[in-house]
């Protein structure tokens, strides 16, 4: 997609500076002139509501890092001031704590549009592996900051997530005692996160960057899966998908706006506004709502795996928790390689668009079932929809491709789009 | 550069190879610090004894005292705490290690309610890390199926030995290292 540059410096400053340092042909190529294809859908609007989402993280970040204190002792008390004595306080904690939420849900459609629509697809596998790695620093960058205000859902959160570590055989425990700096999650654990809270953000820009170069070196799918073939097929970049992006990070930050002045406490948890207590645990400890479905797998192994007709045990309940609980993240780095089907689109996919939307009921399911107690029927359901969501890339992915009939695809996006009257 | 392809080492083959190893064991020594600082510093290990006073405690109480920052669990058991976890066949427990460092004798490895407890004639003396060995939540005493622990968390239920019974944790509690300096004081660890 990447082709001539088409800029044109004006002003001898502008001619000056592009000929030492070509950063205005850099954003010229690539937000003005870059072509994309003319039928993307509003689903392809959230990498750019995304980058929003990270720059609101970041800037509001800043500000509260600059009214925080990262002390046991003081920590809850410190964004309990600023909240109710700041100068605005209150705006910057909810814009950040709601703003992590719709992180979240951003990335989350995100995640599905690319599974829909096969954008993980040759040439793109490494756009999708970068898209991965971002996730998971998301997810590391929010848990962190969940430890931060020092509440009751901080402190024991922090103790469960770093207690998956104590899982692996032998050295578990010393690598949980590296990673708290003690014995307990105490001042030196609150510390070290405040410190790699400040840091991940970064490294997801960087990563972002890498990103981004990636999908402008292979160039944005499209509804149809059909790759760019001629000039009719795309439209620059700016207007066409400034405003369509624009349009939609106005109505995403309705939403946003929404939860902040009216609900901004409806997705966080009330433990969380008591004090961190090291010697008396909440009666019923989840996760922020993104973790759910993760939280639910990692519960829903509650069997140990033996050598059958033995009593030696494989992998014990706890361990196969945790590898299941990663191994769900693990599976999506591998999706290009395990779903074999040549067609990218769920559109021209009849089978397989039935089994990504039992996919979508498989998040949804895990999530409510991981913000349930771990009892009874929740545990077995747990463990139904935990084999689905396996099966779905192990077990479907590679298998369909072999047997889906796919539907005709159309001879490009401009035929797809203007059907017969393109051939008048 | 190089002007010809030459067998014999020259001076600039012994200066590259000398220099990457030297930057290589450079590297490796940094690295360890940069890793062994987010280890526990000296402070946080020199709260690792603690000595309390147990005079106070009847049968049928307990104390929690920290050490390490972790909760300790000592527990004055009644007769019929400690009748109920005799009757346990060892065969019924998930996990059959004593887990207790201090328990001394023939099978001292063995999960029987005299090595979970702080030995002959003391066994009404339970004391055990009150840390839960799915996750690291806290047990609620006296409570579960079986009356001993329970964890709330994810529904790990320990019976009045402080033994895993049902539930998703690994192993019994632990006891941690403890003695009797006097009849009515112990020190933990």
């Amino acid at each position: 997609m990447s082709g001539h540059s088409t800029y044109a410096p004006k002003t001898g400053f502008g001619k000056w500076m592009d000929a030492r340092l070509p950063i205005a042909r850099l954003m010229h190529d690539s937000f003005v002139s870059y072509p994309v294809p003319r039928n993307l859908n509003s689903f392809y609007t959230f990498g750019g509501i995304l980058s929003l989402m990270l720059i609101v993280q970041i800037v509001t970040g800043i500000v509260l890092a600059m009214h925080y204190a990262a002390n046991t002792e003081v920590a809850f008390n410190s964004v309990e001031q600023f909240v109710r004595d700041g100068n605005f306080g209150w705006l910057f904690r909810y814009m950040h704590a709601n703003g992590a939420s719709m992180f979240f849900i951003a990335v989350y459609i995100h995640i599905f549009r690319g599974l829909y629509y096969g954008s993980y697809k040759a040439p793109r596998e490494i756009l999708w592996i970068l898209g991965c790695i971002i996730f998971l620093l998301m997810m590391a960058t929010a848990f962190m900051g969940y430890v931060l205000p020092w509440g009751q859902m901080s402190f024991w959160g922090a103790t469960v997530i770093t207690g998956f570590f104590t899982a692996i055989p032998m050295i578990g425990d010393s690598i949980q005692t590296l990673l708290l700096g003690g014995f307990v999650v105490d001042n030196p654990t609150l510390n070290r996160f405040f410190s790699l809270h400040y840091l991940l953000p970064f490294m997801i820009v960087g990563v972002v960057i890498l990103h981004v170069w990636a999908l402008h070196v292979t160039g944005q799918t499209n509804p149809t899966g059909v790759e760019v073939k001629k000039t009719s097929d795309v439209i620059p970049f700016t207007p066409y998908a400034t405003v369509k992006d624009a349009f939609a990070m106005v109505v995403f930050l309705i939403v946003f706006a929404w939860f902040l002045f009216y609900l901004p406490n409806f997705l966080g948890h009330p433990d969380n506004y008591i004090p961190a207590d090291s010697l008396k645990t909440p009666a019923h400890i989840v996760p922020e709502w993104y973790f759910l479905p993760f939280y639910a797998i990692l519960r829903a192994i509650t069997f140990n795996i033996s050598i059958p007709f033995t009593d030696i045990v494989l992998i014990d309940s706890k361990l196969g928790g945790v590898l299941a609980m990663f191994g769900s993240i693990a599976v999506l780095f591998l999706v290009p390689w395990l779903d074999t089907s040549p067609v990218r689109s769920a559109n021209y996919r009849p089978i397989y668009r039935w089994f990504f939307w039992l996919l979508v009921i498989t998040g949804i399911a895990l999530g409510y079932l991981g913000s349930r107690p771990a009892e009874g029927g929740y545990v077995l359901a747990a463990q139904f929809f935990t084999f689905l969501y396996f099966a779905h890339f192990l077990v479907i992915l590679p298998w369909l491709g072999k047997f889906e009939k796919p539907t005709p695809l159309p001879a490009s996006i401009t035929d797809a789009v203007l059907g017969e009257k393109a051939k008048a | 550069m190089s002007a010809k392809a030459s067998k014999e080492p020259t001076r600039r083959d012994f200066l590259y190879i000398a220099t990457g190893a030297a930057g290589a064991v450079g590297t490796v020594a940094l690295a360890w610090p940069f890793i062994d600082q987010m280890n526990p510093d000296a402070s946080t290990l020199a709260l690792s004894t603690t000595e309390v006073d147990i005079s106070s405690i009847e049968p049928g109480q307990s104390v929690v005292v920290k050490w390490r920052g972790k909760p300790v669990f000592i527990r004055n058991r009644t007769e019929k705490e400690i009748e109920e976890a005799k009757q346990v066949p060892l065969e019924e427990l998930k996990d059959r290690a004593a887990r207790n460092p201090n328990a001394q004798g023939e099978e001292a490895d063995t999960a029987i309610d005299l090595n979970r407890s702080a030995g002959k004639d003391k066994e009404n003396w339970l004391v055990m890390v009150g840390v839960c060995t799915h996750l690291g939540c806290i047990p609620v005493g006296q409570s579960g199926d079986f009356g001993g622990w329970f964890c709330p968390c994810h529904g790990s239920h320990y019976d009045t030995a402080g033994r895993i019974r049902k539930g998703p944790a690994p192993e019994n509690l632990a006891v941690p290292p403890f003695k009797f300096v006097k009849d009515n004081v112990i020190l933990i660890g």
